[in-house]
Order: structure tokens, then C-alpha cells, then sequence
């Protein structure tokens, strides 16, 4: 292997972007393959099915093998508020296999003894946002129907192209959220990215329900995501 | 996240190694079939004086894959090694596990 373009996957992985070592097991020749960075034919298309699932694999081009590894950053799913949706999203990430975090800066809703085991940040969205900026791989939940809270991370996850954005509230709140949006500098076909209401419609009653839905929905958008380069 | 503490793993060891001066080799995990414990991707890095981290399988072959990487840092030819139930070597070096492998064996740089 190439030691600069061990230093490039090692420094893309730090960075949580998505690339594809490619390895000419022939000539053992490598390069790497950015998220975004078209290739061309047969080897292109492996590189994308490569992105999009995240295998690792072997593949025959014409007279020569490849071996692709895949390296995707972990998904990782931001909530807005520490309610009682949220304390049952927690357990069904965990389960999924995915990174959840929360934020709420209402100390009373986001205590450990409410969230155990859950990586939990009493602060207000901007301070935690600054420090653990948002990316194309993670997922933002707003759920605490309170303005001052939900609206920044909002506008922060559609900006840093956040593969979900799902907002809590009913439909009249979310007209004026889009309101505000707007008057943000968040375009139109961005606000389209918005699930509002949140949650598949399995027609969630409970808390618990509603974090089924909105788990189910957040994984869905995730599986089905498509590249940054198309 | 993108600001957490450094990734910690072996590509991350082998670089770090690499700094340090040291002849690494890179095994990788290229094909499995049936129960192989570790998936395609999966790596083993070994250096100069046979200290490794990571795995390809769990432990069943770590031991073959640490020797052949002395030839192929010796050599800077890169190897392809299988190892299987079927392979007599494979079964006596312990990939009892009822899977098959191929592993990719480099020198870095």
C-alpha cells in the first residue's frame, strides 16, 4: 500500500467522509476514492454500490481484480429534546445499531437518571453543534415543539445536508416554522427535505409508538439515501 | 462525530507505526465463504518484528498470515493466501471454523 494514501483514508475517517480504498490486487497498486468523486464504467459503478451499502468486496473488471474496501462514518442520530419520545427512541437505536445522542438544555428533561447509558448534553444545540458539527451521515430528530430550541439545528442539519430531518408538531406549527426557515435563508427544496409530521404514518398514538415511526423512518432514509455526487 | 477522540484501530496503528520508522505489513481480508468469523475489509497489520493488531479471522490463521508477512517485507511482493477447511495447511494452522478466506498480504510503501 501506498503510505500517502494510508495517511488520505486514515485522515478521510477521522474527517466522517465516506470513501472507498481501491486495491488492483494485480499490480497491488491502491487509490482512494472520495464520496462525491466520479469514476468512470464498470469499476465506477462497483464503487458507488460500494458507498451506497457499505460492503467490502472483490471485483472482476475485465482481466483485473479489485478489491474495494468500503469505509462509511458511523450514522450517527442527533435528538432535539430530551422527552419522553426520545427516552424510547434511545433503546431502539441502541438495538438498530446506531449512534444516539441527545440534546436539551433544559436540565430537567436531560438528566442521566432519565437516559441511562445514552450520551445525553444538557446545553443548548449551538454549543454541543459547534463542537460535533453535522454531516451528510448523521440524522436530526427535533421533538421539543419549542422554537428557540428546534429551529437552529433544523436549518444546521439541512445546511450540512443531513440524511434526515424530522420535525415534531402538527401541521399548522410547522407552517410557521417553515416561516421562520425561509425568512433564515433555507431554500425551498431544502424545507422539502423536512419530515413534518415526523414518524412513517403507522398512525403512532403513544410516545413509544411515535418512536417507532420516527426510527423506522430515520432508518428507511438512511437505506436508501442516495450519494452526495448524484 | 467529527471532533470525538481520534479513531483508534489498526490502519490508524499502522500508520502510527509507520511514523515511527517501522517496516508494516497489511493483511486484508479479500473473500469469505461459509462461517468465515471476520467480514471482507477486515484487517491485520504485522510489523518488522512480528508484533501485530487487528484480526482476519478470529484467531484461527493470525499465526500463517504473521509469518508469510516477514517474506513479503522481505521481498515487497504482495501475496494472496487462502485458507480453507479443504487445505491441509489451512486445517493444520486451525480454520476449523468451517469457513473459507483470502487474504491480501502488502507491504506499506
Amino acid at each position: 500500500m501506498d503510505p500517502l494514501v494510508l495517511k488520505k483514508l486514515n485522515q478521510a475517517r477521522n474527517d466522517r467522509k465516506a470513501c472507498v480504498l481501491v486495491t488492483n490486487l494485480d499490480d497491488g497498486r491502491d487509490r482512494l476514492v472520495l464520496e462525491g468523486h466520479l469514476v468512470e464504467g464498470e469499476l465506477g459503478a462497483a464503487i458507488t454500490k460500494a458507498l451506497l451499502t457499505g460492503k467490502s468486496s472483490a471485483v472482476q473488471i475485465g482481466e483485473t481484480e479489485f478489491f474495494l474496501n468500503a469505509h462509511l462514518p458511523p450514522p450517527r442520530i442527533v435528538v432535539i429534546g430530551a422527552v419522553h419520545i426520545t427516552q424510547a427512541m434511545a433503546p431502539i437505536a441502541k438495538m438498530a445499531g446506531y449512534d444516539l445522542e441527545v440534546i436539551d438544555p433544559r436540565t430537567a428533561f436531560a438528566t442521566p437518571e432519565r437516559f441511562e447509558g445514552t450520551n445525553i448534553h444538557a446545553e443548548w444545540p449551538d454549543e454541543v453543534l459547534k463542537e460535533h458539527p453535522l454531516d451528510a451521515y448523521c440524522a436530526l430528530a427535533a421533538v421539543t415543539h419549542d422554537p428557540k430550541i428546534d429551529d437552529f439545528p433544523i436549518a444546521q442539519a439541512l445546511r450540512h445536508n443531513c440524511f434526515y430531518v424530522g420535525a415534531l408538531g402538527s401541521r399548522k406549527t410547522h407552517a410557521k416554522r417553515v416561516e421562520r426557515l425561509l425568512a433564515d435563508g433555507i431554500t425551498q427544496d431544502q424545507i422539502d427535505r423536512i419530515k413534518a409530521p415526523i414518524g412513517l404514518d403507522i398512525g403512532a398514538a403513544s410516545p413509544q409508538e411515535i418512536a417507532v415511526a420516527v426510527m423506522a423512518e430515520t432508518i428507511e432514509a438512511f437505506r436508501k439515501r442516495g450519494l452526495n455526487s448524484i | 462525530m467529527s471532533k470525538q477522540a481520534k479513531l483508534d484501530d489498526e490502519l490508524m496503528i499502522a500508520e502510527a507505526w509507520m511514523k515511527s520508522g517501522k517496516e508494516v505489513a497489511i493483511a486484508t481480508v479479500v473473500s469469505t465463504w461459509g462461517s468465515a468469523p471476520r467480514p471482507s475489509g477486515s484487517h491485520l497489520v504485522i510489523d518488522e518484528d512480528g508484533n501485530f493488531e487487528g484480526s482476519v479471522s478470529g484467531g484461527c490463521v493470525e499465526g500463517a498470515v504473521v509469518a508469510e508477512a516477514m517474506d513479503v517485507l522481505a521481498s515487497g511482493e504482495p501475496k494472496m493466501l487462502e485458507f480453507g477447511v479443504a487445505d491441509e495447511t489451512a486445517f493444520e494452522v486451525g480454520l476449523s471454523c468451517g469457513g473459507n478466506i483470502r487474504i491480501y498480504v502488502e507491504r506499506l510503501g
